[in-house]
């Protein structure tokens, strides 16, 4: 009797998590607070990433992704933003760490490329002196091992001549470089956890290639979990293990890269993917999804993209529907979305309940 | 580096050469005539051209100005009309003071203004940021001849812990200003000298530190974990360009332009010399005073480039 087992306990958990998350989300509500207005841009974010895994957050501008990713490291203004909820990175808690712990973490645990690499990097310091700061900070390591380390940090990101880019200032760099060596920085403590913001959307095309394969090598080397936001869907095809689809401070898709990309259920996926540009004839008219995004200071009650949405019924102005996941754990929150044979299955027909 | 300097050196010669003519120029479209004013009524027209001919006055301008500028090529700025005395001596005189209490208050305000301009910019909006706001507003807009009569009352008049005015018993000759009894005189010029420069420099200290906390690389440092001691290390260094050209000119403005500081305290500085030459026509030493203050603010302004050259790798070297 011993042998036997439930054979359907993995089919009847209806949210399956990895074993042991490394991230786990749950419930993120940031606001940034003025005399004006509150503006609520991250509105009950919730997710796992497991260690070695790569997730690609989607979304258009003002869509909370970025605000989401800086949030894991605190690194909103103090005094005019509010976060709620729990974010665990490893066994430290984001939320309630002190100033101290966070400063830690910053750059050794979790560590950040941004989108920008013309800004994001100190005029008035040599690339090397950026890269060995870092270290310094937090490895204690002397100057001398500190520069040691960041030449063969430029190394590993495939600077060419990496000697005389240690001495180079970031004016004196192309963006690709530029972009290779906030790459150096931020892998210079070898975090567990990289936040990349758009890293490659600045970048010449042919560049952008080089860097993403870059990225994805050294995440695969370092079994680093990464999270990756980007508005570039080809992108995120590439890299991502999984995907979160986000509108208006929420994920309203979520799951593997394959199911959301190939077979995506949230009418907002479903028309941002149709926007896409992809064997289209010549002079076809692209597919763009009509309105624009909610204003994040007024939000509407109910699902926050039913004023654009051609299948929304009166109903979805009422209330934020819930999450729907199935047995993949693929999840969209939609009322039109039911489940079909254990997998998501979009259905304009369901009835909205009221 | 040095190619750099040699190169900003050779480009400040026109601009040198500008200031030679205007200096001439200024004096020549003056009106009045000086010959008039050191002869009594009564002197013979002979005696005036004499004289105007022992001037060189009677030469025509291009010519004046040849002779002019290649006596002060050589260090001689021509005789004072007013006392008969070398203006180059007198000049250099009174700019070794002007400038001693010059470089004194300008420090004092660039110091004071870094730090008071960190704290306001750090806690931007709270009581102490308003309150430094306030002093420095305080600072620019107060007249300097007011303050410094305010400063006269309050501490030589009322409370007999500083003197009034003047350099001391033994003047410029022997003045030491590691001497507190001489060093006292120096005190309220200085602080008088040194009260708009901090104003100005603290706001603008504060105004572009502010921006560049607003820089994308700013919060690239916090994502590396770098302490706020240390981010403010790095912004500070970048709005250095900046104060160093805000230090050059309010160093150049002192050294030109405290004729009222210096006639309130009656401090024997260039001032004093622009204020006397001008109220008794004394030609040459206008032109000498004012060449020699042009000149140095060149000279100041080319020490602010190389500097910012040094700080700033982006400004072009050659």
């Amino acid at each position: 009797m011993n042998e036997m087992k439930s054979p359907d306990l993995a089919l009847i958990r209806r949210h399956p998590k990895p074993a042991d998350p490394f991230v786990h989300v749950d419930d993120l509500k940031v606001r940034f607070v003025s005399r004006e207005a509150t503006v609520k841009a991250v509105n009950g974010v919730s997710f796992d990433l497991a260690k070695g895994e790569v997730l690609c957050v989607i979304g258009e501008s003002g869509s909370g992704k970025s605000v989401m990713m800086r949030s894991l490291l605190r690194l909103h203004p103090k005094k005019r933003s509010v976060i709620e909820g729990t974010m665990m990175v490893g066994e430290h808690n984001i939320t309630e760490v002190n100033e101290k712990t966070m400063g830690e973490l910053r750059g050794s645990t979790i560590s950040m490329i941004f989108q920008e690499p013309m800004t994001a990097l100190d005029p008035l310091y040599t690339i090397g002196h950026q890269i060995a700061e870092t270290v310094m900070r937090h490895e204690k390591l002397d100057r001398d091992a500190a520069w040691k380390r960041a030449l063969e940090l430029l190394e590993l990101v495939r600077v060419p001549s990496p000697e005389r880019r240690l001495k180079a200032y970031p004016h004196e760099l192309s963006g690709g470089l530029r972009q290779r060596a906030m790459i150096a920085v931020a892998l210079s403590c070898r975090p567990s956890l990289l936040l990349a913001d758009e890293p490659t959307t600045a970048l010449d095309a042919s560049v952008q290639i080089q860097v993403l394969v870059l990225l994805r090598k050294l995440q695969r080397d370092m079994g680093m979990s990464m999270i990756f936001v980007t508005h570039d869907l080809g992108v995120a095809a590439q890299i991502a293990d999984k995907v979160a689809v986000m509108y208006a401070g929420r994920i309203i898709e979520y799951g593997e890269a394959r199911d959301v990309l190939v077979n995506p259920q949230h009418p907002y996926t479903k028309a941002m993917l149709a926007s896409t540009i992809k064997d289209q004839r010549r002079g076809a008219p692209l597919e763009a999804i009509a309105g624009t995004p909610p204003d994040l200071r007024a939000l509407p009650d109910g699902c926050s993209f039913a004023p654009r949405c051609k299948y929304a019924g009166p109903d979805c102005a009422v209330t934020m529907p819930p999450p729907v996941t199935d047995a993949r754990g693929h999840m969209a929150r939609c009322f039109k979305v039911g489940t079909t044979n254990g997998l998501l299955a979009f259905d304009p027909h369901i009835v909205e309940p009221a | 580096m040095w190619l750099y300097a040699l190169r900003r050196l050779v480009l400040t010669l026109p601009i040198l050469f500008g200031v030679t003519v205007i200096c001439f120029a200024l004096v020549q479209i003056a009106p009045g005539d000086p010959i008039q004013n050191l002869l009594s009524p009564t002197a013979s027209q002979e005696d005036a051209d004499r004289l105007r001919a022992a001037y060189g006055l009677d030469q025509p301008l291009p010519i004046q100005y040849f002779i002019w500028i290649a006596k002060v090529l050589r260090g001689d700025l021509g005789m004072s009309i007013a006392n008969n005395a070398p203006v180059a001596t007198e000049v250099f005189r009174a700019f070794g003071n002007t400038i001693t209490i010059a470089l004194i208050s300008v420090a004092l305000a660039f110091v004071l203004s870094m730090i008071l301009g960190v704290i306001a910019a750090y806690r931007s909006g709270s009581i102490v940021d308003k309150l430094i706001t306030a002093v420095a507003v305080f600072g620019i807009s107060v007249p300097t001849f007011w303050l410094g009569v305010v400063l006269v009352i309050v501490f030589a008049v009322n409370m007999f812990w500083l003197p009034a005015t003047g350099m001391g018993a033994s003047g410029s000759e022997t003045f030491n200003y590691f001497n507190w009894e001489d060093f006292k005189f120096a005190i309220m010029p200085i602080i008088a000298l040194a009260l708009p420069p901090l104003g100005i420099m603290t706001r603008t200290t504060r105004a572009s530190l502010a921006e560049i906390l607003n820089q994308d690389f700013v919060q690239t440092l916090r994502a590396k974990g770098l302490s706020e001691t240390a981010v403010m290390f790095h912004a500070v260094r970048n709005i250095m360009p900046q104060a160093v050209a805000m230090l050059g000119l309010q160093l150049g403005y002192l050294i030109g332009g405290s004729v009222l500081v210096e006639t309130v305290f009656t401090w024997p500085g260039t001032g004093f010399l622009l204020n006397k030459a001008i109220l008794t026509r004394d030609i040459p030493l206008l032109q000498g005073t004012i060449l020699v203050l042009a000149t140095v603010f060149v000279l100041i302004n080319l020490v602010v480039d190389l500097a910012q050259s040094v700080i700033d790798p982006r400004i072009k070297r050659a």
